[in-house]
């Protein structure tokens, strides 16, 4: 259940209660999701889990691990 | 018949990401320099049975040394829902309602031992259950069949909480459309194992990378702090994986127990705000029964009072009490407790397979027995 793909968004629909619903890329499929992050854009990327998109992918945080392992293998 | 080859598996780990041999390397150290301080027996506890799939598919246990042990945790929501939810949702399906579960909790047996056990089972004898993807799109099944009455098997912990908070909150709930909040919560359980059983004897934890996307990994503080246990809320490739192992190992030889958050790519300290805001105008904590394992305090979760009328317990006026669901032989409730391995239970691909899962642990993706039976080079005559 706790499953969570990384999905890319591609669109960013808005209802009249102001939900988001995101059309998202997850491998080679596109599937409709509810998006649980007010501030998304088109280019995104997303952790999608159960049909949610949960949480948003900082590509700048994998620095943090590459830094680690250049520690190590000083 | 060998089923698996965890060393091709391993050979791919490292042939992805060579620097895995440097971090494999940097475990041993650190754990023989903890092994001369006395720590023979390091116990590692992964919560969620996505890393127990990491750790079980590329064989990270054969890569660990003598003195590490990681041990598969209570993080498989299917593994913990009451039996009697099921025994309520198989019957209702012979009636006027249609019900919707992942396709993870369909196989999940109720309390009983004989004839319909689970929602697949009801299916198979003309009763009214089906597999959605989401709750968005059973949402979308009851608005385009307004005739129809639909209940959805809400099983999950934070990180699927906001699949049905969302839409609630933003009354995008049709009213032909019910929910079972089966919802549990992991910090409370993690409390619960670390008090009620010291015979786990947890060195170190993995904390749940997608519940902390959610909750927020500040949500793990307490573990080291008043419990003296080093923890990581870790990713689930097997890089995440090692690299929190390290960190714990690291922890435990500087004896500074902290909380470090490996997943950042992901995870906020504070988690995601919206949804915890969405979970909590819909929800409201209660004490709740794991299955097997007991009422754990504040670890559940039922719909605020605004939202009754889309709860199938409250509507129907049952009570949600604890029913014995432990099966007869089935060792479940100890593998989910880390206090016994699937290979312990003499069911475990016997009367019990994937195919035909006699009990809750071998039903889902994320349960501790099925990763095994699916994963490990286990000889079949």
């Amino acid at each position: 259940m706790c499953l969570g793909v990384p999905a890319e968004v591609l669109e960013v629909k808005r209802s009249e209660t102001g939900l988001q619903v995101l059309k998202v890329k997850m491998g080679g499929i596109i599937k409709e999701v509810i998006s649980a992050i007010p501030d998304l854009k088109p280019g995104e990327y997303v952790i999608v889990h159960a049909g949610v998109a949960i949480s948003k992918i900082n590509e700048d945080e994998l620095e943090e691990i590459l830094e680690l392992f250049k520690q190590m293998s000083e | 018949m060998i089923l698996m080859t965890i060393e091709k598996k391993i050979r791919e780990l490292y042939q992805v990401n060579p620097k895995t041999r440097i971090l494999v390397e940097k475990i041993h150290e650190k754990a023989k320099l903890l092994e001369e301080e006395g720590y023979d027996n390091i116990r590692i506890m992964n919560f969620c049975g996505t890393h127990e799939w990491t750790i079980t598919h590329y064989g990270i246990r054969t890569l660990m040394p003598e003195n590490i042990e990681l041990i598969a945790g209570p993080g498989c929501p299917v593994c913990i829902t009451p039996g009697h939810y099921v025994d309520i949702l198989t019957d209702l399906s012979f009636d006027e309602y249609t019900v919707l579960s992942y396709g993870d909790s369909y196989k999940l047996p109720g309390t009983r031992i004989k004839g319909i056990r689970s929602l697949f089972d009801a299916r198979l004898h003309g009763g009214k259950t089906e597999i959605v993807y989401s709750f968005y799109d059973a949402v979308k099944k009851a608005i385009n069949n307004k005739d129809k009455k639909y209940v959805f098997f809400a099983v999950g912990f934070e990180t699927t909480m906001p699949s049905t908070a969302v839409p609630l909150v933003n009354n995008m709930v049709p009213e032909n459309l019910y929910i079972l909040s089966a919802y549990r919560l992991t910090p409370p359980i993690m409390k619960y194992l670390l008090e009620k059983h010291p015979e786990a004897r947890l060195s170190g934890i993995l904390a749940p990378g997608h519940v902390s996307a959610i909750i927020g990994a500040n949500s793990w503080l307490f573990l080291p702090r008043d419990y003296g246990v080093p923890t990581v809320v870790a990713g689930f490739e097997p890089l995440d994986v090692l690299v929190a192992v390290y960190y714990i190992l690291d922890m435990l030889l500087s004896k500074k127990p902290s909380l470090i958050n490996e997943y950042t790519r992901v995870v906020k300290p504070e988690g995601n705000i919206y949804a915890k805001e969405m979970i909590k105008r819909a929800y409201k904590i209660i004490d709740s029964y794991w299955r097997g394992i007991g009422i754990v305090p504040s670890s559940g979760a039922i719909h605020r009072e605004e939202y009754n009328n889309r709860d199938i317990l409250h509507i129907l006026g049952i009570e949600d009490k604890p029913m014995k669901d432990v099966l007869p032989g089935c060792r479940c409730p100890e593998v989910t407790l880390g206090l016994a391995k699937p290979t312990d239970c003499p069911l475990f691909l016997k009367a019990c397979t994937p195919s035909n899962p006699y009990g809750p642990c071998m039903v889902s993706s994320e349960g501790t027995c099925k990763i095994w039976a699916e994963n490990l080079p286990i000889r079949i005559k």
